[in-house]
């Protein structure tokens, strides 16, 4: 086995990249919702001056990765690697949005987990020595989600009470190599470590037979609960390790069902989880059903109000799992289940 | 868990909508737009129309105010409360075929509005047709037998 192996599913990193920087921009429901306050910027017009969904979904995304260049005063040349992706058909949201930057680029799909596989890939990459800084971007926008996957927006769908809300919005991290990084962070006037990513569990495709795209937290929740477990597994860790579990976007069908199945698995980890989905929108005032979902609600959740609260809330070490459930119009139509995946990622300070 | 009691367990906590106050939204919505048909027919049944003009006319009607209103992005809020009441009458068939051919505009007047205009409302037009032809040749078959007529 590897060095920086453990496990099945987890590796520790030698030498943990350090968040270097981090931005989140969202839409306008996104900027109403509970965590409103804590985004970068709030865009008011859904199209961002574009002509559809899908070129305003990369424009989306290409702002976030500019703000986190911007953060630090640096250049695209700066950066040694891109990993990157979204929720169209061939990612075209982040062909088109990551297309200027000009970076060596790595395009992913794990729908809404990308933002877990984009970190965790920019780390090893930094950890491996193969680059100095690597950025991870994933974007989601409700118009396009809603006309690739379901029905056109002007349509009067009926959406179940299970279903959750496509996050408008985008995230991107920037991860520096440990030795470069002079951003220590001053709270009350004591020097504080910068958050690192220490090491990630890296999910299997879970499949537990679930055909309801309308209840996409069912679909996602066994992956999510396994890869939880596998961390725990690997890394002899109880709940109680970590400050907060932070699953992307079970909403609160799929948050039921992951305490079920990691109850099973022997570990209780109600106390110390939240999922991002049920943190962005306020189900009762915002008529969103089950949560938000969608790339970026884990993302924008994690630049905008995780990081932001390991620094403020005392939280040390966090276990963020972002959920995607690989659903494809093609394969729904065809009779196919729906499985899921989730990757988890530590993020210490 | 096992995946056939993990479905189980999935059907258990999936929140389901009430029927009642769905039912009776729908009942109440469908009626309302049915007695607006109803008015605008006698409306210009009483000016003089004829008959079958004045039924083409009700519904000309309702479908160019349902495509406006899809236009104005106001027949989601309509159907959130609504439901099947506004879906089933001929609004709804309206606004299926004005929502595709709104979102997929900008893919181009072929590709785009002419081959996913019906993307919603062809299944119904294609196996509407089929089973009228179907049920037309049954009905002429039992004439021909004179089992009634």
């Amino acid at each position: 086995m590897s060095r920086k192996k453990r496990g099945k599913n987890t590796v520790i990193f030698d030498r943990p990249p350090v968040i270097r920087s981090a931005a989140g921009i969202v839409g306008e429901k996104e900027g109403q919702g509970p965590i409103g306050s804590y985004f970068d910027e709030i865009i008011k017009d859904p199209l961002l001056g574009m002509k559809s969904w899908e070129e305003a979904e990369a424009a989306l995304q290409s702002k976030a990765a500019g703000l986190a260049l911007d953060k630090i005063h640096m250049q695209p040349d700066d950066i040694d690697y891109l990993f990157a992706g979204d929720l169209l058909g061939q990612s075209i949201a982040t062909s088109f949005g990551m297309m200027e930057l000009q970076i060596p680029h790595f395009g992913l799909y794990g729908a809404c987990s990308t933002m877990g596989e984009s970190l965790t890939l920019a780390a090893m990459m930094i950890d491996g020595g193969f680059a100095r800084r690597t950025m991870a971007v994933t974007s989601s926008h409700f118009a396009s989600a809603e006309k690739q996957f379901r029905f056109p927006l002007g349509y009067g769908n009926q959406r179940s009470l299970a279903a959750t809300w496509t996050v408008t919005g985008s995230g991107a991290v920037i991860l520096e190599e440990n030795e470069t990084c002079q951003n220590v962070t001053k709270t009350n006037g004591k020097e504080k470590s910068p958050i690192h990513v220490c090491g990630a569990t890296t999910g299997i495709i879970v499949d537990y037979g679930i055909k309801d795209s309308q209840n996409m937290g069912a679909c996602m929740a066994p992956a999510a609960a396994h890869v939880i477990a596998a961390n725990f597994r690997d890394l002899d860790r109880r709940p109680e390790d970590y400050d907060r579990i932070v699953t992307g976007d079970l909403g609160s069908v799929g948050q039921k069902l992951l305490f079920e199945l990691m109850e099973e698995e022997g570990f209780d980890i109600s106390s110390r989880h939240m999922d991002c989905g049920m943190t962005i929108f306020d189900g009762k005032t915002q008529d969103t059903h089950a949560g938000g979902s969608g790339c970026g609600c884990a993302a924008v959740t994690l630049c905008c109000y995780l990081l932001r609260q390991m620094k403020e809330a005392g939280w040390h070490r966090i276990l963020f799992v972002p959920t995607g459930a690989l659903l494809s119009k093609v394969s729904f139509n065809e009779g196919q289940t729906i499985p899921g995946i989730a990757h988890g990622v530590i993020l210490e300070c | 868990m096992e995946k056939q009691e993990y479905q189980k367990r999935v059907e258990q906590v999936t929140p389901k909508v009430k029927s009642a106050g769905t039912f009776f939204k729908a009942f109440l919505s469908g009626g309302i737009i049915c007695v607006i048909g109803q008015i605008l027919y006698n409306w210009f049944y009483s000016m003089g129309m004829p008959h079958l003009i004045a039924n083409n006319y009700t519904t000309l009607i309702l479908i160019t105010t349902s495509i406006l209103l899809t236009g104005f992005g106001l027949v989601s809020p309509i159907v959130k409360f609504a439901g099947a009441g506004y879906l089933v009458p001929i609004t709804g068939f309206a606004n299926s075929v004005a929502s595709c051919a709104i979102e997929f505009k900008r893919e181009g007047q072929v590709f785009g509005i002419g081959s996913q205009i019906f993307a919603i409302a062809g299944p119904v037009i294609l196996y509407g047709t089929v089973t009228s032809a179907l049920f037309g040749a049954i009905y002429y078959v039992i004439l021909q037998i004179g089992w009634v007529g």
